[in-house]
């Protein structure tokens, strides 16, 4: 595979990153709603033949199972189709480099920039984001390190289930003040 | 206090806790617990509105959701006036507010009920007779002066400042009604584990039980029983509680709307507290527990205020403490209005007499009446209330005919039987079926996942409602995947009845009252004021079927939907058919079931909510720097950078010279950006454009067009070739994600065989174009591992390597014909990058410009935009932009559409430029034109301005146009007529700057 962008928190860089939405967080009863630090993130599409050598790859075992994701030594690889993974990594190290160097069929690209990620946390997260998500988020049905890429009101996000009280909620970066808002506005009416 | 009708030791409200209330703006005293209704009955007021169509005066039908009378006016504040509430629904605050609606001057002198008066004028089928000459007069005349006349309520004038929260909601059994049918269902379904939602549209569960004094469960009163089944219910973490909640309306896969009235029943809802939270639920299996609504008798004037359900006055009763007046009479074809004469009679309200139409029924409550001293008139019809603002009597006579006898009275009380309350189960797409035996649709065949228990589903008496619901809700529960409730081991807690009413039966259609005259108001319809006799004459008149008879009279279609209404009106419909009524048919039942507010719906989505708006990594700067923006999809775009003391032309104006004589910086970053990667990424590029690309060279760029397959251009952009294996394509900022979901289309249908995958990658790069003869000045001195020299870096060519020390895919392209750069940076260093090549900018006297300079700019050029020089019908050819299609490729998407007939002839509209002859006037966008000015109108039209500016840089006005045959007509004077006169305009050739093309290297 072609070299795509390299890692981008560059410590060469002039200029500074300036992260959408960055430090905003809202507190209300029962939930917190903050936005998370900058990660690596990639999207990575390949066939079934190539999973074995990209989860080598990656030191993450990408999961088969729809509505799932797996974690491995800060790296998570979330199931978003047959074909179709985003791997985010939030303990600084470069997951494009790493399918770089698979030589097995694939695409990866880097989004890093794309996504930004947003924590709802507490007691009264399910109830927040069941605001504008239509999906069953009990345990039962979504269960922690489940996953799945769906709709919060008018945006398309990709929600993972960190803890049992705990979602992480990637959207695109334009989308960030929408979803926050919306967040921010559900998590006031979700205690009552 | 000064609550007349009150009675001690009646009802269930503590007589401590009183609230003050306005009605009309005189001052009442109510209980904390009535509802608006029950607090106006205790102080003996009954008229409290003027009905639709002929004003009369009406007063309170029911005590529930059913009301089709009793509609008022709630006034919080100057914006929160609320219309049309059911004063029977709204719970009482202190200090609550409430008007009458459709009168004037005063609710009990009504200008407008010289329309009673007037009624033989305003027969059914009134309007659909009367406003249809001369047609031009609906418009003018008759349409506002109808709605003007017909408004109920006032709508408040200023935004809604209250909030609407919305909540998705999964559970395996959801039950809709919570009197004792919902409770049992709830209580054997939660037994097992499985998540239940129960909802119910009272404050306080119950049901029936709230006015049902003889029923007896598990030892203790019905309404006492239900409390501690609901606080039971409430205890379980698998079950959630929602009252003041009505199901709306029930959809596709058990999907139900609910809405929760969270704060109207509070006097100062807290900020915090939505008004309105809309539940939107997915149940496994739906149980719908939604009980029967009392009918009223059909007879002459049985609108008059005082004359209610009998079930309504048992409510005001044994609820509320509140008697309906002190000398009652009842008019039944059911027995339980005698319950309520009895429990009347028992807390000292004279009963004047009960008529029943019934010649010999017999049964316990008969005899407890008899033994209560109440006289009892069998065979017996009332023919006629007398009163205006208030009942004062009834008139009563054999049903047969004879002698008449008028019975002074200040309250009737009715009962014509039962409805089971189907709504919810006709609007899951259930078929209901008529019972013959006891005349009433029940439900028939189900469509979905639910089960219809107790009075609904037409089932009598409390022991058996509560056997079958509790059956049903285990059932549902274990069907939803819960275990087994045990209740075959005899270890749930199934309720027991020791005591409970029944009844069942009644009478359909109109009594004998109901008169056949024409001056006779035997009211069917009470919200939509619709008589016995409207519903003959539609029938009279042609009208055969139910659905017809519905709309030409209007019965059932106020916000009532007809509860109480719809059964009488089918089978008055039916005997003056003389056809069965099941024959004549039930019509369909739809959402909501109750009104609900624009609010509920709304929810979260309004002001910053209403849609997501989309800005740039640059945005701030942009603002920071006075920028004007305009809307492009959901994106905010800098328009132009106004200076001080320059308007938009002037901005416009300097930022396109600027660019042209030094350079600009343009955000750029709206532009829809795919990856495309694989090894047959360039195969599949070749299907999707017109142009070649295997040839194309990793590091060299092309300009792409892209068709649909009927052969016109659908998308355009420049596609980039940063590998063998690897595409950056640019889409136009609004076709971005279609034409992702286009190329995505084809891959998985038509071309599942290439390996190679698509990845939006729109939002990753910010993108700064720099355009202009100092534009590699400005990037250079900030770029890393990038030859810049001509030679090595061409027009037409990308690398990828550093700026500012970030990664960077640095093309060099040009949408202004000038030298150009786009600069895409990983999106959170867009802000910073553009910063510093500002200042290097700034050495150079670059300018930042916006939208509308970058529109003038490339139309100098005669660079198209796609959807403003194309509209979905111009092929390449059309555009002028054959050479973008690859003469060797034997396929691509469109090729064949492109070859078709009417897409090769002549004559068709081809993009071309227009010069007006005086080079001031600036044709307008979508202006038509025409080859002779002096042919009659209408004119023969041949094509039209798709694009029109004025170019300081040319010192004039220029436009390019579709014209048909426009390329065999350069040199041709055109002419534009517009309002103000003709235009002249000369054809030439898109380009209107730099012709040779000369600059991109300047």
């Amino acid at each position: 595979m072609a070299k795509a962008a390299a890692k981008t928190n560059a410590a060469s860089a002039s200029v500074e990153r300036r992260p959408a939405l960055a430090g905003r967080a809202l507190s209300a009863p029962g939930v917190k709603v903050e936005i998370l630090p900058p990660a690596e993130r990639i999207s990575l599409r390949a066939p079934e033949a190539s999973l074995a050598a990209l989860s080598k790859g990656l030191g993450v075992t990408l999961p088969t199972k729809p509505k799932s994701s797996a974690t491995k030594g800060g790296r998570t690889a979330l199931w978003l189709g047959p074909d179709e993974w985003l791997i985010i990594d939030e303990s600084g190290n470069d997951p494009l480099a790493d399918c770089a160097k698979v030589s097995a069929l694939h695409s990866a690209v880097g989004i890093s920039h794309r996504n930004v990620a947003i924590s709802v946390n507490g007691p009264a997260a399910a109830v927040t984001v069941n605001s504008g998500c239509p999906q069953d988020l009990s345990l039962e049905a979504f269960p922690v390190e489940a996953a799945s890429r769906t709709i919060l009101g008018k945006s398309e996000i990709v929600l993972l289930r960190t803890a049992a009280d705990a979602f992480r909620v990637e959207c695109w970066r334009s989308f960030s003040d929408y979803v926050f808002t919306f967040l921010s506005e559900a998590a006031s009416d979700a205690a009552n | 206090m000064n609550a007349a009708f009150r009675i001690p030791g009646a009802g269930r409200l503590s007589q401590a806790k009183t609230a003050s209330f306005s009605f009309d703006d005189k001052s009442y005293t109510g209980i904390e617990g009535d509802t608006l209704a029950s607090a106006l009955l205790a102080n003996g007021v009954h008229l409290v509105g003027r009905s639709f169509k002929y004003h009369r005066p009406r007063g309170f039908l029911s005590a529930g959701a059913e009301e089709p009378n009793a509609l008022v006016q709630i006034v919080r504040d100057d914006a929160r006036k609320t219309p049309n509430v059911r004063a029977t629904v709204q719970e009482l605050y202190d200090g609550l507010t409430a008007n009458s609606q459709n009168r004037w001057p005063s609710l009990a002198f009504d200008v407008g009920a010289v329309n009673d008066i007037a009624s033989p004028l305003f027969s059914a089928g009134f309007y659909y007779k009367t406003f249809m000459w001369p047609k031009s007069a609906w418009k003018s005349l008759y349409e506002p002066k109808i709605r003007a006349a017909a408004g109920l309520g006032v709508s408040p004038d200023r935004p809604d400042p209250d909030h609407y929260a919305a909540r998705y909601a999964h559970c395996e059994v959801l039950v809709l009604g919570g009197g004792a049918a919902g409770i049992a269902a709830a209580l054997a379904a939660a037994e097992t584990g499985v998540r239940v939602i129960i909802a119910d549209e009272q404050a306080e569960f119950g049901g029936s039980l709230r006015f049902e004094s003889g029923a007896r469960i598990d030892g203790e009163n019905g309404f006492a029983w239900a409390q501690g089944a609901i606080a039971k219910l409430k205890a379980m973490d698998n079950v959630r509680v929602l009252p003041r909640t009505t199901a709306f309306g029930y959809y596709a896969q058990n999907f139900v709307g609910l809405v929760e009235r969270v704060s109207d029943h509070l006097k100062t809802p807290g900020r915090e507290l939505a008004r309105e939270r809309l539940w939107q639920v997915r149940a496994g299996r739906v149980v719908l527990a939604t009980g029967a609504i009392e009918r009223h008798m059909v007879f002459a004037d049985n609108d008059r205020p005082g004359i209610m359900l009998a079930s309504a006055a048992r409510t005001y009763l044994n609820h509320y403490g509140v008697a309906v007046g002190r000398n009652v009479g009842v008019y039944t074809a059911n027995d339980s209005a005698y319950a309520a004469a009895i429990d009347l009679k028992k807390a000292g309200v004279n009963i004047a007499a009960i008529v029943d139409l019934r010649d010999n029924p017999s049964g316990s409550v008969i005899d407890e009446a008899r033994g209560l001293g109440i006289e009892i008139n069998f065979g017996r019809a009332v023919v006629r209330a007398g009163g205006k603002l208030r009942v004062s009597s009834m008139t009563v006579q054999p049903k047969n005919g004879g002698g008449e006898r008028t019975v002074p009275v200040d309250a009737i009380l009715m009962s014509a039987g039962w409805t089971p309350s189907v709504h919810l189960f006709s609007q899951s797409r259930g078929k209901v079926a008529f019972n013959e035996e006891t005349r009433r649709f029940v439900p028939g065949t189900y469509a979905q996942d639910c089960v219809s228990v107790g009075a609904c589903n037409g089932t009598d008496g409390l022991d058996a409602t509560v056997e079958e619901a509790y059956a049903a809700g285990a059932k549902a529960a274990k069907d939803a995947g819960g275990k087994d409730s045990g209740i075959k081991a005899g270890k749930g807690t199934k309720p027991t009845v020791d005591a409970g009413e029944s009844w069942s039966r009644g009478m359909l259609g109109a009594a004998p009252g109901a008169g056949a005259g024409t001056t006779v108001k035997a009211f069917v319809d009470f919200q939509n004021d619709v008589t016995a006799k409207d519903i003959r004459q539609a029938v009279h008149e042609g009208m055969h079927s139910i659905e017809h008879v519905k709309r030409f009279t209007t019965n059932g279609m106020a916000t009532d939907q007809g509860k109480t209404s719809n059964m009488h009106g089918l089978a008055i419909a039916a005997e003056t058919l003389d056809k069965p009524i099941p024959q004549v048919g039930l019509t369909t039942f739809r959402a909501p079931y109750t009104p609900v507010t624009f609010g509920s719906i709304v929810g979260h989505a309004r002001g910053p909510l209403f849609d997501p708006t989309r800005r740039t990594a640059t945005h701030g700067w942009a603002a920071a720097q006075g920028a004007v923006f305009e809307d492009v999809g959901q994106w905010k775009r800098a328009w132009y950078f106004p200076k001080a003391g320059e308007d938009m032309h002037a901005a416009v104006n300097r930022e396109c010279v600027t660019v042209r004589k030094t350079a600009g910086l343009f955000d750029a970053s709206t532009l829809g950006k795919i990856e495309v990667v694989g090894p047959d990424a360039a195969k599949f590029m070749e299907l999707l454009y017109t142009n070649p690309w295997e040839k194309l060279e990793p590091g060299r760029c092309r300009y792409g067009i892209m068709l649909r397959e009927d052969g016109f251009i659908y998308d355009d952009g420049v596609v980039g070739r940063l590998a063998p294996d690897r595409f950056h394509v640019t889409t136009t900022t609004g076709g971005a994600p279609r034409v992702m979901h286009h190329m995505e289309d084809y891959l998985q249908t038509e071309f599942p065989h290439l390996n190679v995958w698509l990845t939006s990658i729109t939002e990753q790069w910010a993108v700064i174009a720099v355009q202009g003869p100092k534009s590699r000045e400005i990037i250079a001195p900030l770029v890393e591992g990038i030859d810049m020299s001509d030679e090595a870096l061409p027009h037409m060519s990308v690398r990828e390597g550093k700026i500012c020390g970030v990664p960077t895919r640095l093309f060099r392209m040009s949408f202004t014909g000038e030298r150009g750069f786009e600069v895409n940076v990983p999106a959170d260093y867009g802000e910073a990058v553009w910063e510093a090549l500002w200042a290097e900018g700034q050495k150079h006297g670059a300018t930042a410009y916006g939208t509308e300079s970058m529109h003038v700019l490339r139309a100098e050029k005669g660079y198209i935009i796609v959807g403003q020089d194309t509209d979905g019908t111009v092929t390449p050819n059309d555009a002028g932009l054959d050479w973008a299609v690859g003469k060797k490729k034997t396929d691509f998407v469109g090729i064949r559409g492109m070859a078709r007939a009417d897409l090769v002839a002549k004559g068709r509209k081809q993009l071309v430029g227009l010069k007006t002859k005086d080079a001031k006037v600036v044709l307008e966008e979508g202006a038509q034109i025409v080859e002779d000015p002096k042919q009659a109108i209408p004119m023969k039209m041949i094509g039209h301005v798709t694009s029109s500016y004025w170019s300081e840089n040319c010192g004039r006005s220029i436009a390019l146009a579709l014209v048909a045959g426009g390329r065999d007509k350069m040199g041709k004077t055109l002419y534009v007529p517009m309002p103000n006169g003709t235009i002249e305009v000369e054809v030439t050739g898109m380009v209107f700057v730099d012709e040779k093309g000369e600059r991109l290297n300047g």
